[in-house]
């Protein structure tokens, strides 16, 4: 049961996943977290942080994450390969019909409309992890060093670009000795 | 044979030690592929690379699944996304196992206490990037805040949100086409 909710759940989102790895962030939050709880919002954020640190395609690393944690090895696989299958089919049948740059423009229109409602998707995706959970003890003076360190790195991250890698890093050593 | 395998170990490598997910890679791909191997002429390479971007799915499967195929058909495709994920899967079962052991660690804890926050802000900063690079005004504005707050707030489930978008930027898509074919057509007339 566990395996085809899986492959129904990632299926989807290599469907709908218009615009990398972020964009499928709130659909696997959704899936993930509401849904079918999986996992708790806290074990998603350190997910995020696990699959963003490592090589590799990030959404190929969070389903291999979210398919180890539902449905253990199996799981892992199933996941990912459940979410390269759309994939698949879809370039197989831009080659079969010999799409080229031309044709290809009302594609590209689309994903221009497309950005705005996925930016508010992505949005939505950190808002919702904006919580208790990841947001230490709200009304104490330690909730305050998790604000600072998120504003800090919002920052940092848009208007330096700073790495996110670095980023995730710094923080882990400033919590690391704050709490 | 031996060019299937060269594709699998070209994604393998890209996969292993490409951070920063999909367009990080790209220039890795067109290194490899375009220069080193020249296996795809420049331009060629780039037209695809338009194409592959605009679908949904992983970028970096549909860039290896479309390289793969274009040099070694079917098994070629199968080779380079193989390659292309493999590096991901077997880092992250490690990382989840040993995570998962520990996890409760008071030390682990501690740290992803600073890490959770940071994670947030990774979040947000790419969407509000993403916002200004789509050129949003001030009337399209409502159209991320709409779909932020529906799924936020309102817990609108996603999927219903992005099909609505599609809908949506279909229509966008068909009269921008339109436009431009009529323009096209004033320049020749006259």
């Amino acid at each position: 049961m566990i395996y085809l909710q899986l492959l129904w759940v990632f299926i989807k989102i290599g469907v709908l996943g218009f615009g990398g790895g972020y964009a499928m962030l709130s659909l696997i939050q959704h899936e993930v977290v509401d849904n079918y709880a999986w996992m708790t919002t806290t074990e998603f954020a350190d997910m995020v942080a696990i699959s963003q640190m490592t090589p590799g395609p990030i959404s190929i690393n969070m389903a291999t994450y979210v398919g180890y944690t539902a449905g253990g090895f199996g799981g892992s696989l199933l996941a990912s390969f459940a979410l390269c299958l759309p994939s698949i089919i879809m370039v197989y049948l831009i080659i079969r019909l010999f799409m080229s740059k031309k044709n290809s423009s009302l594609l590209s229109n689309l994903l221009k409309g497309l950005k705005p409602a996925i930016a508010g998707l992505i949005f939505a995706a950190g808002l919702s992890m904006m919580n208790t959970q990841n947001f230490v003890q709200i009304g104490k003076g330690e909730n305050n060093i998790s604000i600072v360190i998120c504003v800090l790195a919002f920052v940092a991250s848009y208007f330096f670009k700073a790495n996110p890698i670095l980023l995730i890093v710094l923080s882990g050593v400033v919590g690391f000795f704050v709490y | 044979m031996k060019i299937v395998f060269q594709l699998f170990f070209t994604f393998f490598k890209i996969g292993a030690f490409t951070l920063g997910g999909g367009y990080a890679m790209l220039s890795m791909v067109e290194k490899a592929v375009v220069d080193k191997k020249q296996w795809i002429p420049s331009d060629e390479f780039w037209d695809m690379i338009a194409i592959v971007q605009s679908l949904p799915g992983v970028f970096a499967v549909n860039t290896a699944l479309y390289v793969g195929h274009r040099i070694a058909g079917r098994k070629g495709a199968a080779a380079a996304m193989l390659g292309a994920i493999i590096p991901s899967i077997v880092i992250i079962l490690l990382l989840a196992t040993i995570f998962r052991e520990y996890r409760d660690l008071p030390v682990v804890e501690r740290i992803f206490k600073g890490i959770r926050p940071c994670v947030v802000a990774l979040i947000l900063a790419p969407s509000l990037r993403m916002i200004k690079s789509a050129k949003v005004t001030w009337k399209t504005a409502i159209i991320p805040i709409a779909a932020a707050f529906l799924i936020w707030w309102c817990k609108v489930s996603p999927v219903i949100v992005i099909i609505a978008a599609i809908a949506g930027s279909l229509v966008y898509a068909v009269v921008i086409e339109r436009k431009m074919k009529q323009t096209a057509k004033k320049e020749v007339e006259p």
